[in-house]
């Protein structure tokens, strides 16, 4: 599965995206969130305010209570600032 | 109807970019343009550049849906969204928004729409130079506030 980031969050990972494989007791975007906060340092800090962060699957904005599953392509971001 | 969603580095030619709309309707009565440009100064102190990250194949999706959810709610004859990223100056253009349509009303509505949904779905970030200092832009409530207003429940 493939894992974005953009913007600070990309910055605190130190990487704008990686492969990862999903462990089985990650279902939820949620969960998706603590298991890559637990990675290391930079992860920890990256999603240590949660409730900020945007997450879509598939280019589709979803909430964090959606399953990861079937994604191909999960992405993580701060809220939007374009326009 | 003409539908015409880009990304890009390059400046845009609002008036070419109305051409492009116009071209081949005699049905259109109204064109609204709304152009976003980037200034020198923001909450009182000076920005020396911006630099707009964008999420390639989800930004163009995202703004297709939208268009795709304006043209549903009014009677528009095009719609051009073009939007761009990478590091702009102050006095750059940074987005521009055009709706065509037979009245003013459905252009006025739709582009003010596109703007509001824009600014905070479509997956676009700018992160502010002043001087030598370097901050990624807070989102800001009063554009969630502008979005909920089009809700309808």
């Amino acid at each position: 599965m493939k894992i974005l980031y953009f913007a600070w969050l990309r910055e605190r990972v130190g990487k704008p995206e990686e492969e990862i494989a999903l462990p089985s007791n990650v279902s939820t975007i949620a969960d998706l969130m603590e298991w890559l906060a637990g990675r290391g340092e930079e992860y920890a800090y990256a999603f240590e305010n949660r409730n900020v962060i945007r997450a879509a699957i598939d280019h589709v904005h979803v909430k964090a209570d959606a399953p990861v599953g079937a994604a191909r392509e999960i992405a993580f971001f701060p809220p939007m600032t374009g326009g | 109807m003409t539908v015409t969603i880009r990304l890009q580095q390059e400046d845009f030619d609002v008036g070419a970019e109305n051409a492009v709309l116009a071209r081949g309707h005699t049905d259109i009565g109204a064109i609204v343009t709304f152009t976003g440009i980037c200034r020198d100064s923001e909450a009182g102190s000076d920005v020396s550049a911006m630099t707009l990250e964008h999420y390639p194949g989800m930004a163009e999706a995202e703004i297709a849906r939208h268009v795709e959810t304006a043209q549903a709610r009014w009677p528009l004859l095009g719609v051009t969204v073009i939007h761009r990223y990478g590091r702009l100056v102050p006095g750059d253009n940074i987005m521009m928004v055009a709706t065509a349509s037979a009245h003013r009303q459905a252009a006025f509505a739709a582009a003010e729409f596109l703007m509001d949904y824009l600014k905070t779905q479509a997956p676009f970030w700018k992160l502010e130079e002043r001087g030598r200092d370097k901050k990624w832009v807070d989102a800001k409530s009063s554009d969630d506030r502008a979005t909920e207003r089009w809700r309808k429940d």
